[in-house]
């Protein structure tokens, strides 16, 4: 059940994403990664990481995505045009990519015997949940990174503020 | 049971077709997207990590990638917003002011 839940699911990240790459418009591009990142939520869920698996729902596809289309939609995109510095892109940029992936696949797979098996759900400690491990770790040992990614996320509110104002 | 290997090299297809969309894409909005498929393959490595060494770190690395990646979405977003009120374009070609 398992291995039928990673194909179907790794089936439909890699669908979606290879759909990505072919569509013209941006609005599709947008929704073809809304599905990426739902079905990598299920493979999340899967490796027992479930807080991630809804922080990924939630914060990804709910709240990021929703900013993408809305930013799409207010400058009104269409579709993108071919342009001479994209065709040397292409031919230069798919073999580039292509080579990145033959390497990592050949490492990954030529090791994976000394990588093991995963088993489904949270493998970590059955008596305590998924959430109270990671809570306890963010609010102990890891608490001063916690509280400094606030003041990041200040900072990025404040600088989106001046940066999408109207200049007068 | 799935080894871990088919984790991770669902992670590099995915992190090669955002490379590969990076590079090919000519909307500003697409290629910003892309950069987002590579966090998330970047992401999906580290959750198999995690769950081969059964430590926690690898989860909380991820928390921290989700963090950053929102304020970088929003700073982006602003800053493809002012982008366009300038120039009045979205294609990344014609956006050629610093080159020689």
């Amino acid at each position: 059940m398992h291995l039928a839940l990673f194909f179907i699911f790794g089936g439909l990240a890699v669908l979606f994403a290879l759909n990505l790459l072919l569509q013209r418009h941006p609005i599709n591009s947008a929704l073809s990664l809304v599905v990426v990142m739902m079905s990598l939520a299920v493979l999340y869920w899967s490796l027992g990481a479930e807080f991630l698996a809804a922080a990924q729902i939630i914060v990804y596809s709910g709240a990021v995505m929703v900013l993408f289309v809305f930013v799409i939609m207010l400058l009104n995109a269409g579709e993108e045009e071919h342009t001479r510095g994209s065709k040397v892109a292409a031919i230069a940029g798919l073999p580039g990519a292509a080579a990145i992936f033959c390497v990592l696949s050949f490492v990954f797979l030529s090791e994976g015997h000394k990588l093991g098996l995963s088993h489904l759900g949270g493998s970590l400690d059955e008596a305590t949940s998924n959430i109270s491990q990671i809570s306890s770790l963010l609010f102990t040992d890891l608490l001063l990174p916690f509280e400094v990614t606030s003041i990041l996320i200040l900072v990025a509110i404040l600088g989106a503020v001046v940066l999408a104002k109207k200049e007068r | 049971m799935v080894p871990i290997s088919y984790y991770l090299v669902l992670a590099a297809i995915l992190f090669s077709l955002g490379i590969a969309a990076y590079l090919v894409k000519r909307n500003v909005i697409t290629i910003f997207i892309s950069i987002e498929l590579m966090l998330n393959a970047v992401n999906l490595t580290f959750i198999a990590f995690a769950h081969q060494w059964n430590k926690l770190n690898g989860q909380i690395f991820v928390f921290f990638v989700m963090v950053v990646a929102a304020a970088e979405a929003a700073v982006g977003l602003a800053i493809i917003i002012a982008l366009f009120r300038s120039r009045q374009t979205l294609n990344v070609d014609q956006v050629n002011l610093l080159k020689g």
